[in-house]
């Protein structure tokens, strides 16, 4: 059943956390780190991987620094939130249950053309590739919808079905709103009621500049390398800590991947990437994700039989 | 005889593989049916977004029983052949048939395999297809291990005769054959059963779904030319376009809506491309202004407000993304207003072409540089080809191509007017990338020509230094299509040029430092690496399809000045036009047996008969006419060669084919007066001499 339609972007978020919720989802908080997508967060990038099912949904700010404009371009910002959700194996009505979380945030389904466009999905950092489509809504993309054939270089088995909501795109098409700073926050009634642009034009303008003219390139490149070694050091650890019990770190390695990947997305917004290192860089954020992936793949949430199970 | 009918009914299909796996579909099954024994009078194969169907009239309800007879050994044979035979065939002695035959009596065997029924056929077919479907990408869901383009949900499989309908029995992994389908995904939800393919059509079309996407194509064509038509507006065609939408959409409603004034001013193509590649929406166009004003779209599915909320929707998205075009629009004009166009261009710089062969700036200066070089040769103002040639990238650096990069050169031309050039320069923006493919047009002003070259000669030169030639079916850099394009522009202009000098020039302007390979060898032979072997190649390949003989082709090549192409071309046609004659056909006989008497003799006595045949030694009428008529053949070749006159030259050459013809028929070469032979063997020589001079013959098959 369509519902009425939400009053800010506050309430499309908290509709769609009660619809996940309601259909059997561990609603999870952001992940405390820069990331480039939610699907960086470990809860989607490591749980879509081994055998283990698994359901969550969470919003996850994300950091794109290229597309910073200063809070003046009416849709695009270095600083914006995902909503993801991942269910491992995907069930075989999940185009229906995303059918529902649209008409949840009131898109009423017998007003609107909802298409399904062939769009593929690769992350070259991730090592991962999946099929799926973009969702239109009246010739919009709403969502992205992917099924993970592939993640750290690993075949997903079963195939986890991943759902990402582009969430200020989709609140100012579901509010009528035409520039994202204008969008209501919270709701237009409350006693202190607050725009998007409140919360965030500011930040908008000085993650900009910063972004684009006052990162320190060389300490960057200098924490890209400390990120990328420390993430091998951590893995190259032995599996039993000084206790003799078998702790495999594949999170914390994980966490500098993520930081690598962000720093060279930094470095990109900085110009100082040629073409030719971009390729480079790449693959070299890929390596350590796959060697994330192969370590998550020993661990119990990985699926291994480890310790006493394996008996 | 029953009719069968499949449907794999999955989750949203890409619109384009829609076509191929419609052939495939039909394909399989349809091999597969008759592989197993069955035959079928017709097939055909449809899709929606969500369905893959097949029907199949009168397909057989079996396959025949076949019968298959074996001789085996003689009866009195040793049992260990005996034992043989039975497990050849897997009968037991007594189910083998005594025969009398000459020798006595044989055993034979006689095999029946009975028919096997349609749905056991078919079941099997359908199994192997869904599991060997060649879908260009597929992919697994959930806990399956089976592939399918997106998720399959169910398969629909039924024979149905006048009997009524069976549902084949067929299970693959989790999904079980049934006789159910579903109608569209919003407008009539829930599953309902068929009985055949009639019905099945009939239904869907309630459910509102049209099976046939050339249907929906013709509802959408039909019904967006009405709208514009009613507004007084045209639809521009666009094919692809149409045969992807019809792909998107299984109950096709045509919405038409304007574009806001504020976006007009915008290129035509700006907002073509913008609307065709982000949003799947047709072009509508004013004949009176011959401006776009409108667009159609095309909805899936029909709504209370008659698509007013779908139409209100897409109008606001594409405002959005024309805002973005005119805003990289007026930022790029601003820019080459203040800066020019070179000055748009300057970030080239920083743009690696190939890592080896330097920035893209770097190969702008190359090509301006080539570009002088060549336009004296194509017509072109030397000043000008370096002009247009120093701009013609510089819309790489655009904003607009930025985000449309299809845009290229079209952009170039729009900017290069607003900064001022002129004279056939904005022209070269667009043209110097053409022929991109055999069917492209060839551009024909003098300025965009010598770019054109210049850009082409640049590339191929550039890969040639660095070693980085095409092999097999490996060609990153489209290095072929490159050199068909410098052959369709020399040849479409008629262009004389030495490619070896050129290529020179081209590699000149390359750093030593950088080079790894070999680039031209004047004497290049067909296998040779060098690039005018390679040109040499390309144009063999060009000129086949143009239906001139390979050996013809040898025959040119083998003569001076053949990196000249439009002279070797002319002398290939010539030479062509004149062995389809009957004169060709029998002067090359001639030749050739004037040549292998000559080769012989040669070989023999080891000297080389060459110079001196007189008509003094003449002892046969059919002899003097021969001297008489290789001295009229040479003054009318000789001037003709020197006006690269080939027919004139080959004209010429056809007169010889009498008098050789007579010579051979009544005089020997190989006279007992060793003055008399060397005589007539110095005469052939002339006949090789004139004859070779036009093109090698000795090239010539048959």
């Amino acid at each position: 059943m369509t519902q009425t339609p939400p009053r800010s972007f506050q309430e499309i978020i908290l509709r769609l956390m009660g619809y996940w919720a309601g259909k059997g989802c561990a609603i999870l908080q952001p992940y405390d780190m820069e990331v480039g997508a939610g699907t960086f967060h470990p809860a989607t990038t490591l749980r879509a991987l081994g055998p283990n099912p698994w359901a969550a949904a969470y919003v996850q700010p994300s950091r794109r620094p290229t597309d910073g404009r200063y809070g003046e371009n009416p849709n695009r910002l270095q600083h914006y939130y995902q909503y993801q959700v991942l269910i491992k194996p995907s069930p075989p009505d999940l185009q229906a249950l995303y059918l529902g979380s649209l008409q949840a945030i009131g898109i009423d389904l017998a007003l609107h053309d909802i298409r399904f466009v062939e769009d593929d999905w690769e992350s070259p950092t991730l090592g991962a590739w999946g099929l799926g489509w973009e969702v239109w809504c009246d010739g919009m993309e709403v969502s992205q919808f992917t099924y993970f054939q592939q993640v750290g270089g690993h075949d997903c088995r079963p195939v986890a079905g991943e759902l990402t909501y582009g969430l200020e795109r989709l609140a100012m098409y579901v509010l009528g709103v035409d520039h994202v700073m204008d969008m209501p926050f919270n709701d237009p009634d409350a006693p202190i009621p607050l725009k998007y642009g409140d919360v965030f034009r500011q930040t908008e303008q000085e993650y900009s500049r910063w972004n684009f003219e006052q990162a320190d390139t060389a300490m960057l490149l200098q924490h890209f390398v400390d990120a990328e070694a420390e993430c091998e050091r951590i893995l190259s650890a032995a599996d039993t800590d000084a206790a003799g019990r078998r702790i495999v770190m594949a999170h914390p390695a994980y966490d500098q991947c993520i930081k690598a990947s962000h720093l060279f997305n930094l470095l990109d917004a900085r110009g100082v990437i040629s073409v030719t290192e971009r390729q480079a860089y790449i693959g070299r954020v890929r390596a350590l994700a796959k060697k994330c992936a192969d370590a998550f793949l020993t661990t119990d949430a990985g699926g291994a039989q480890t310790g006493e199970d394996a008996a | 005889m029953p009719d069968l009918l499949i449907e794999l009914f999955s989750e949203e299909i890409p619109a384009r593989m829609q076509a191929r796996a419609r052939d495939d579909l039909k394909k399989l099954m349809t091999d597969g049916l008759v592989a197993a024994g069955l035959t079928y009078a017709s097939a055909g194969a449809f899709s929606t977004p969500r369905r893959l169907v097949l029907a199949v009239e009168g397909l057989t309800a079996q396959s025949p029983t076949l019968r298959e007879e074996r001789k085996g050994p003689s009866a009195s044979a040793p049992a260990a052949a005996i034992d043989g035979f039975l497990r050849a065939t897997g009968l037991t002695r007594d189910q083998l048939e005594l025969r009398d035959d000459k020798k006595g009596q044989v055993l034979f065997a006689v095999i029946e395999r009975p028919g096997r029924p349609a749905t056991e056929i078919v079941a099997e077919v359908l199994e192997s297809t869904i599991r060997n479907f060649p879908w260009p990408k597929s992919m697994r869901w959930g806990n399956g291990s089976l592939r399918w383009v997106r998720p399959l949900h169910s398969v629909l499989c039924l024979l149905a005769d006048e009997a009524g309908a069976e549902t084949v029995p067929l299970t693959v992994d989790t999904i079980t054959a049934g006789n159910t389908t579903e109608g569209h995904r919003f407008m009539a939800p829930g599953r309902f059963a068929v009985a055949g393919f009639d019905d099945y059509r009939a239904r869907l079309k309630r459910a509102h779904v049209v099976l046939d996407s050339a249907e929906r194509e013709a509802m959408i064509w039909h019904d967006a030319q009405n709208l514009a038509f009613a507004r007084g507006l045209e639809l521009v065609e666009d094919k692809a376009l149409l045969s992807e939408v019809a792909g998107l959409a299984e109950w096709p409603v045509v919405l038409m809506g304007a574009i806001d004034d504020a976006f007009l001013a915008l290129p035509p193509e700006v907002l073509q491309t913008s609307m065709r590649e982000h949003q799947k929406f047709f072009s509508v166009k004013n004949p009176k202004t011959g401006r776009i004003e409108g667009f159609a779209t095309v909805a899936n599915r029909e709504t209370a407000d008659h698509g007013a909320t779908i139409l209100a929707g897409n109008q606001k998205v594409l405002s959005a993304r024309l805002s973005d075009a005119r805003f990289f629009w007026e930022n790029d004009l601003r820019l080459v207003k203040t800066e020019g166009l070179e000055g748009m261009g300057a970030g080239l710089a920083n743009v690696t072409f190939h890592n080896k062969l330097g920035s893209q700036a770097a190969r702008v200066a190359r090509i301006a540089a080539l570009a002088r070089e060549i336009a004296p040769l194509v017509g072109a103002a030397p000043d000008l080809a370096a002009e247009a040639a120093r701009v013609v990238k510089s819309d790489l650096q655009s904003a607009m191509v930025g985000e449309f990069p299809e845009l290229q050169g079209i952009m170039g031309g729009y900017y290069a007017r607003a900064a001022g050039h002129d004279d056939g320069v904005p022209e070269a923006c667009h043209e110097h990338y053409q022929p991109l493919g055999p069917s492209d047009a060839v551009p024909t002003a003098p300025i965009s020509v010598a770019v054109a070259l210049a850009d082409k000669i640049d590339t191929l030169t550039g890969f040639w230094a660095i070693d980085e030639k095409p092999t097999g079916s490996k060609d990153p850099f489209a290095l072929r299509r490159a050199a068909l394009g410098v052959i369709r522009l020399v040849l479409g202009n008629g262009v004389r040029l030495h490619l070896d000098a050129v290529f020179t020039e081209a590699d000149g302007l390359f750093p030593e430092e950088i080079k790894s390979g070999e680039l031209i060898a004047a004497d290049a032979e067909p296998g040779a690496h060098s690039l005018l072997a390679f040109f040499h190649d390309r144009l063999k390949v060009f000129l086949k399809d143009q239906g001139i003989r390979h050996d013809v082709i040898d025959a040119c090549l083998a003569m001076p000045g053949n990196d000249d192409l439009t002279l070797l071309v002319n002398r290939a046609e010539a030479l062509s036009a004149f062995l389809k004659t009957d004169d060709g056909t029998n002067l090359l006989q001639g030749f050739k047996r004037a040549n292998n008497i000559l080769t012989q003799a040669e070989a023999k006595d080891g000297v080389e008969y060459s110079y001196g045949a007189d008509p003094k030694f003449a002892e046969t009428d059919e002899e003097h006419n021969l001297f008489a008529a290789l001295d009229a053949a040479r003054t009318r070749i000789t001037p003709a060669m020197q006006t690269e006159d080939f027919a004139a030259a080959m004209a010429a050459m056809a007169a010889l084919r009498a008098p050789i013809d007579a010579f051979f028929t009544t005089v020997q070469v190989n006279s007992d007066n060793p003055v008399v032979r060397r005589n007539r063997l110095n005469l052939l020589s002339r006949i090789r001499q004139i004859c070779l001079a036009v093109a090698d013959l000795t090239r010539i098959e048959g």
